[in-house]
């Protein structure tokens, strides 16, 4: 039940953030002077993470402010417009919270959130974040490479593509009432994307855990390709032979594609993908190829068509 | 209604049609706009251009069904607001959305259905608002000048289209004005037609 549900810790125990971040600018600082300050084992508070800076991080983007990141969302489930999520989504019940690993895997398991993020250490990987919409951010996301629990469940050699599955609880989601999706919300990478090291299973964001809004407790970040593809509210992953059916590929197959890799060079049926508006910019910027990550990943389509696999 | 009560409710719809507006620039001066200002402000005009648009149809059919000439009395003003809206919307995305960049517009406007909508829709509307004057009136004439503000409801029709073409899921909205728009002109034409003036005189 959540009406009178007591939270763990009162919310006049909870540090403010401004001085929490003092207290990480002073460890920094200190550090910075050689000073041996022995970091906490645990995090002092719940929701705030432990993480080191990843060296995948995208280099000289000004990040997107905290507010507008958790406050300027697609989440379908919770509503269609940009605010629902975070005004809804706090209904969603995020513990205890199970995922679900099967299909061609050596060793199929339900994993537990809190074993989840022990799977490897927690990293904060800044992404720019494009939205097929046409509209972008850069996030600092807390999380690790997909990878490190792929190669954990030994995938068998039918393993071709990685299918994720979305929650679907219709108690807390508003927007299952939508008929416009077939729920629940479904994603999926081809194995080789799914083992990409940018790809990323993600926990958090500016160092806090994710807010519900943001797909907690596990989502999805793929940094190359448009936004939806990073499914949300993750509770089962499931190993395949074939493609999978992925939801807004279902919904309408000539609008987004399976692989929806940026690319300003396709637009979509309706609009251009030529441009996109930076949130806090006023004028649109040229969008690049693979978001900009085409060093990295550029390799993995070779030899495709992408107008035809778009 | 007196002369009087008619100013003040003449007054009240003025400014009510300028509240929107009004407060999209309040909420620009106050940084209340969301993360993406530029989006919602063309949003917003968009969205109450049709919503004007609609409203200043069904007063017609009101004046009518009312038997009462109050309505269609502001047929007028709220048609002209209509225009404001769009004129704020269609500046929005030429000079920001586009960056006034010509080739892009040009480009925008031929290759995307539903730019091609709003567009057609808005060249529509401006030989209407242009002509919305007495003196215009005077100089067509009333029946060709109820002819030529016909193109109302196509302008209509291509702004529901417009909307409807963008939209990425949620179509409620554009179904709805649309279905608003197809009854008010299924009404008119009812009224239009020969049948209905026998059965009227008969009555």
């Amino acid at each position: 039940m959540l009406i009178g549900k007591k939270p763990d810790i009162a919310s006049s125990e909870i540090t403010p953030k401004s001085l929490w971040l003092d207290r990480r600018r002073f460890i920094t600082g200190a550090a910075a002077l050689g000073i041996g300050v022995a970091l906490p084992r645990e995090a002092a508070n719940a929701g705030t993470l432990k993480f080191t800076k990843s060296p995948l991080s995208t280099k000289g983007e000004e990040l997107t402010s905290l507010k507008d990141v958790t406050g300027y969302n697609n989440f379908y489930e919770f509503g269609t417009d940009k605010s629902d999520p975070a005004a809804y989504a706090g209904a969603m019940k995020t513990r205890p919270w199970t995922v679900e690993i099967s299909g061609e895997v050596r060793k199929p398991v339900t994993l537990d959130i809190e074993d989840i993020l022990k799977i490897a250490p927690i990293e904060e990987r800044i992404y720019r974040h494009r939205c097929v919409e046409a509209w972008s951010m850069v996030v600092p996301w807390n999380g690790f490479s997909l990878s490190a629990l792929i190669n954990r469940v030994e995938p068998t050699s039918k393993a071709k593509f990685v299918e994720f599955t979305s929650l679907a609880d219709s108690k807390t989601m508003p927007g299952l009432l939508l008929p416009y999706l077939d729920w629940p919300y479904r994603e999926g990478l081809r194995m080789d994307e799914a083992m990409h090291p940018l790809t990323t299973l993600v926990v958090g964001l500016y160092g806090e855990t994710l807010k519900n809004q943001n797909g907690a407790p596990l989502r999805l970040v793929v940094p190359w390709k448009y936004g939806f593809k990073g499914a949300k509210s993750i509770v089962r992953i499931r190993f395949l032979e074939r493609q999978p059916a992925t939801a807004w590929n279902t919904a309408n197959p000539s609008e987004f594609g399976f692989y929806s890799n940026v690319n300003p060079e396709v637009d979509h049926p309706r609009w251009t993908q030529a441009k996109e508006r930076r949130i806090g910019d006023f004028f649109r910027r040229p969008t690049l190829m693979f978001n900009g990550y085409g060093e990295q990943v550029a390799s993995l389509y070779r030899g495709m068509d992408l107008k035809t696999f778009f | 209604m007196t002369e009087k009560n008619r100013r003040i409710l003449w007054l009240a719809v003025f400014i009510g049609c300028m509240l929107p507006a009004a407060d999209l620039l309040r909420r620009l001066f106050t940084g209340d706009l969301g993360a993406d200002p530029v989006e919602t402000l063309i949003r917003a005009t968009g969205d109450w251009t049709i919503k004007l648009l609609v409203a200043g149809l069904l007063l017609t059919p009101l004046t009518r069904i009312l038997r009462n000439p109050l309505p269609v009395r502001f047929r007028r003003m709220i048609g002209l607001y209509a225009f404001f809206y769009v004129c704020i919307h269609l500046t929005l995305y030429l000079a920001v959305d586009q960056g006034l960049d010509i080739h892009a517009i040009v480009k925008d406007v031929l290759k995307r259905p539903y730019i091609t909508f709003g567009m057609m829709a808005f060249l529509l509307l401006v030989p209407l608002a242009i002509t919305s004057t007495r003196k215009m009136v005077a100089r067509l004439g009333p029946k060709r000048w109820r002819q030529l503000h016909r193109a109302v409801y196509v302008a209509a029709s291509f702004g529901a289209v417009h909307y409807y073409l963008l939209v990425k899921l949620d179509i409620t909205w554009p179904l709805i004005y649309g279905a608003i728009l197809t009854t008010a002109l299924g009404w008119r034409m009812w009224q239009a037609m020969p049948l209905h003036k026998t059965l009227r005189a008969g009555a």
